[in-house]
């Protein structure tokens, strides 16, 4: 092998460990436990025994609960459940993963709001940011992979004005 | 112009007033109890030796378990080295829902009513009228949040770098520490609320009656600038969560806040969020026209 080869070779693999690193893959991110209706996992308890059904179709049997609204006109279960494997998710490129890396899953189509995220920055990390454990919420939490729109919420008491705090106070006491 | 001489009546009025003056000062000290004697007479926190803040926290402490039958931990920690810490908003997430508010009075220990003191204040504006704070409402209550046609501006404390109420405090009670909080010593301050007057983004509020505290709700976990139990006639506001931020810590607020809006970091870092954020976003500071240099950055998905 010349020198040439060898330079070649070289700059090959240091392309793949940046490539591998760059991608977040290498990262670890402890995460919550993701927010999986109880008695639902491990979904091969119920889905091993069935057939695999590819066809697009609304569901009637079961999930009748998920309403897709999430492109839902390019999107079936199966693009991101896996069907063989259906306590997996499936990336783009054939890889099976865990629902608590289901960031990768969503990292696919929204990359910027998945750079911010494992910067700490889109989302919420909880306990410590130094010396300590740090806890992730996955984009599950907050947003419903079928219908991901933040729902509105009640909002808590405003602050009472000031003659209901301390002037109204000594009025109904009079 | 040559100044007046004394007359003898001059005379005789200053002697009488000091002779009266220091005849009244023991009179006021028999007239008071032991635990206001012993507070009227304790130092300024910065000039406390560690064996006078020892024995403070061990009276407050011991204080505190008679008063509100808990044991309480009472930290006097210091800034940790290399840090200054900095605060980040996002006001494209922010709902208006509140959660940080009363999570806030939660860990700090605030009153709750008759005097209720909140340290965040949601201002709520129409869209597209961010620079226009004085159309802001603060006590709106709809049914559910965010509202269409509104955007929500939680403010705060803005542990400002040049802070103008530290300047207008006669009694030097309130200064900034080593890692940029802004901090109040309880028993040091007067209560004649310069500061509140002062704080361009109304960070400041005043206890006017004793705090009124659940027994079961109170955190005993507290720093002795920060979300100690206060008493009547004091000033007091955010520090960033002081009890939590020096141990590594997130505030209460950015733990409460349902949306991830809030973010919080150490300025000095350049790993931290808070200086992706200042990199990477459009970030801007309430009133930086003022020169007050705050470190709590608001900024806009981009």
């Amino acid at each position: 092998m010349n020198n040439k080869t060898l330079v070649i070779w070289f700059g090959f693999f240091s392309g793949i460990c940046f490539v591998s690193f760059a991608s977040g893959a290498s990262q670890e991110f402890p995460v919550s436990p993701p927010p999986i209706t109880e008695g639902m996992f491990p979904c091969s308890s119920c889905h091993a025994s069935m057939e695999v059904n590819r066809q697009k179709r609304e569901l009637k049997d079961e999930h009748s609960n998920i309403k897709l609204h999430h492109a839902e006109t390019m999107r079936w279960c199966l693009d991101c459940h896996d069907a063989r494997n259906r306590d997996k998710l499936r990336l783009y490129n054939g890889e099976l993963i865990n629902f608590t890396e289901s960031y990768r899953l969503c990292g696919e189509c929204h990359g910027n709001v998945y750079r911010d995220w494992r910067a700490g920055i889109h989302g919420k990390r909880t306990g410590y940011f130094a010396g300590g454990k740090r806890t992730y919420l996955l984009c599950a939490h907050c947003h419903d992979p079928h219908d991901p729109a933040y729902r509105p919420i009640k909002p808590e008491p405003p602050p009472l004005k000031p003659l209901e705090g301390r002037a109204g106070h000594f009025l109904k006491n009079r | 112009m040559r100044e007046k001489d004394y007359t003898r009546r001059e005379f005789m009025r200053n002697l009488s007033l000091t002779a009266l003056g220091s005849l009244s000062l023991p009179i006021f000290f028999s007239a008071c109890s032991k635990q206001e004697k012993e507070d009227f007479l304790q130092k300024h926190f910065k000039e406390m030796s560690e064996e006078e803040k020892r024995h403070v926290i061990a009276k407050l402490e011991q204080r505190y378990l008679e008063q509100y039958g808990k044991k309480f931990h009472i930290s006097t920690q210091e800034a940790v080295p290399g840090t200054l810490w900095g605060y980040g908003l996002e006001l494209s997430k922010c709902i208006g829902c509140r959660r940080c508010v009363y999570a806030c009075v939660k860990e700090n220990n605030n009153s709750r009513v008759s005097p209720q003191l909140h340290w965040i204040r949601v201002l709520r504006l129409k869209r597209g009228n961010l620079i226009n704070l004085e159309d802001s409402e603060h006590y709106y209550d709809p049914e559910m949040v965010p509202e269409k046609g509104y955007v929500y501006l939680p403010v705060q404390c803005q542990q400002c770098e040049d802070p103008p109420c530290v300047k207008v405090c006669p009694v030097h009670a309130t200064w900034k520490e080593p890692d940029g909080i802004v901090v109040v010593d309880y028993n040091w301050c007067i209560g004649c609320r310069y500061c509140i007057a002062a704080c361009p983004y109304k960070g400041r509020v005043f206890n006017w009656a004793e705090p009124n505290i659940p027994k079961e709700e109170l955190n005993p976990s507290v720093h002795y600038l920060g979300n100690r139990p206060r008493m009547k006639s004091t000033v007091d506001k955010c520090t960033f969560c002081i009890q939590r931020v020096r141990s590594g810590r997130y505030p209460a607020c950015v733990e409460a806040c349902p949306t991830g809006t809030r973010k919080f970091g150490n300025l000095l870092d350049p790993k931290s969020e808070i200086r992706y954020l200042i990199e990477n976003k459009r970030v801007f500071r309430l009133k930086e026209d003022l020169g007050t240099e705050p470190k709590f950055y608001y900024f806009f998905e981009s």
